[in-house]
């Protein structure tokens, strides 16, 4: 494969790989917390699926590095600071109230499921294979969220209202959503068309948070790249890599 | 060593339908669909394993078990190779493995042939009673591959193997 295709592809790959860890990470700190026993449950669950699929994104990562898969990922998951990490903003935020983490999870699943699509029709295999088998979970999630989000907007007015404070804090950041790393001629010659992705998750997306009784904000998307980071991401890491930092040598 | 002769494919199936599924101890992963293909390099038992849900983490039991078996039976080399294309799909579990699933209290997933949206808004029927007179409690349960159900008729809360 051409250099500078490669490049794009593992810009790509290590972003897709950390939008999933750090917003399972962030499902993972509801565990024992959640406001219902049901959600509890839910949560650990989509914490161990958006980690699963970090796992199957590092390691297609590691295949094309013709590294092995284990190592790379833990390389990846527990030795890199803040300024490697390329995940967007928005899975970064502290989880807030349970409005803030479910309507932060329907905007990023919703949008995840329209990114895979375009994914699956990759002309590189791995990546498109990896989306396809990744797809097939977030059905699950859209299903749960999108209920929470009706529960929520057309239950009481305190509910509507965190609703709302949680998509006028959150709209800001979703233009970060379709945005991926690498040049745009390389995206297009590995057959990756994120515009269409971003069209058809507005499509969908606007015209339900309305029936949710929900209000778009108007003020401007914060222009953010993946390089930039809020201050929440170093203290997510310090508590994530802390066991695996302890012992660099251990065997686990 | 060459008193003991290679293992057949019929041995390797064989050996890996004695494998649970560590989450399910009623089925074994070549009634889940779980194993693709077997094949031998040289003296190399290759199995080829299609992960059910991405973030199971039962997988790494699974394949410990595999190469401990198909060792323990007189393979020198095993290696167990992730497949992904296509994705594995509970319409590849086997008629005997929803049986049993049923028989275990898991009401098995529609055959769906692809239309995944489709199958989420079937009635499921209870494995007790078979009353489709029933409702989803929570997409989420106790693994991720089961959801927490309620059958009206019967009055009892059930697990759902989920369609995927």
């Amino acid at each position: 494969m051409d250099n500078h295709l490669k490049n794009t592809l593992r810009e790509l790959l290590v972003a897709l790989a950390d939008d999933e860890l750090i917003l399972g990470h962030r499902d993972s700190e509801w565990c024992g917390h959640a406001p219902i026993l049901e959600e509890d449950i839910a949560f650990a669950n989509l914490a161990l699926d958006e980690i699963g699929h970090a796992n199957l994104w590092y390691s297609v990562l590691a295949d094309l590095e013709e590294a092995d898969r284990q190592s790379f990922v833990d390389r990846m998951v527990y030795w890199r600071d803040a300024p490697d990490f390329r995940n967007i903003q928005m899975v970064e935020l502290p989880n807030g109230d349970w409005a803030f983490s479910m309507l932060r999870h329907y905007v990023f699943d919703s949008a995840e499921i329209e990114r895979l699509n375009v994914l699956a029709e990759s002309v590189f295999p791995p990546l498109a294979e990896t989306a396809a088998k990744i797809r097939t979970e977030e059905y699950y999630h859209l299903r749960h969220t999108r209920l929470w989000l009706r529960r929520l907007g057309l239950g009481t007015a305190e509910s509507r209202q965190r609703l709302q404070a949680a998509l006028d804090q959150l709209w800001p950041y979703t233009g970060q959503l379709f945005e991926m790393p690498g040049e745009p001629d390389h995206l297009f010659a590995l057959g990756i068309k994120m515009d269409q992705a971003s069209l058809s998750w507005e499509a969908q997306v606007i015209p339900f948070l309305g029936e949710c009784q929900l209000i778009l904000p108007a003020g401007a998307e914060r222009l953010l790249n993946r390089q930039e980071h809020s201050r929440h991401l170093p203290i997510l890491l310090a508590e994530m890599q802390s066991v695996a930092r302890l012992d660099p040598e251990a065997e686990w | 060593m060459a008193s003991i002769p290679p293992l057949t494919s019929e041995d390797i199936w064989g050996l890996l339908a004695e494998i649970k599924d560590p989450e399910i101890p009623a089925v074994s992963l070549v009634e889940m669909g779980m194993i693709r293909q077997v094949g031998q390099e040289k003296s190399r038992v290759i199995v080829l394993l299609s992960p059910t849900f991405a973030g199971c983490p039962a997988l790494e039991v699974m394949r410990l078990e595999i190469d401990q078996r198909l060792r323990g039976a007189g393979a020198a080399e095993v290696e167990v190779r992730l497949t992904l294309a296509p994705p594995w799909s509970t319409d590849w579990i086997t008629p005997q493995g929803r049986e049993k699933l049923k028989r275990f209290g898991l009401a098995p997933p529609p055959i769906h042939s692809g239309r995944l949206q489709h199958a989420l808004e079937q009635p499921v029927a209870c494995p007790y009673c078979d009353s489709t007179h029933t409702e989803v409690k929570n997409d989420f349960g106790s693994t991720l591959c089961r959801a927490i159900m309620y059958c009206h008729d019967c009055r009892q809360p059930f697990e759902q193997f989920k369609p995927l």
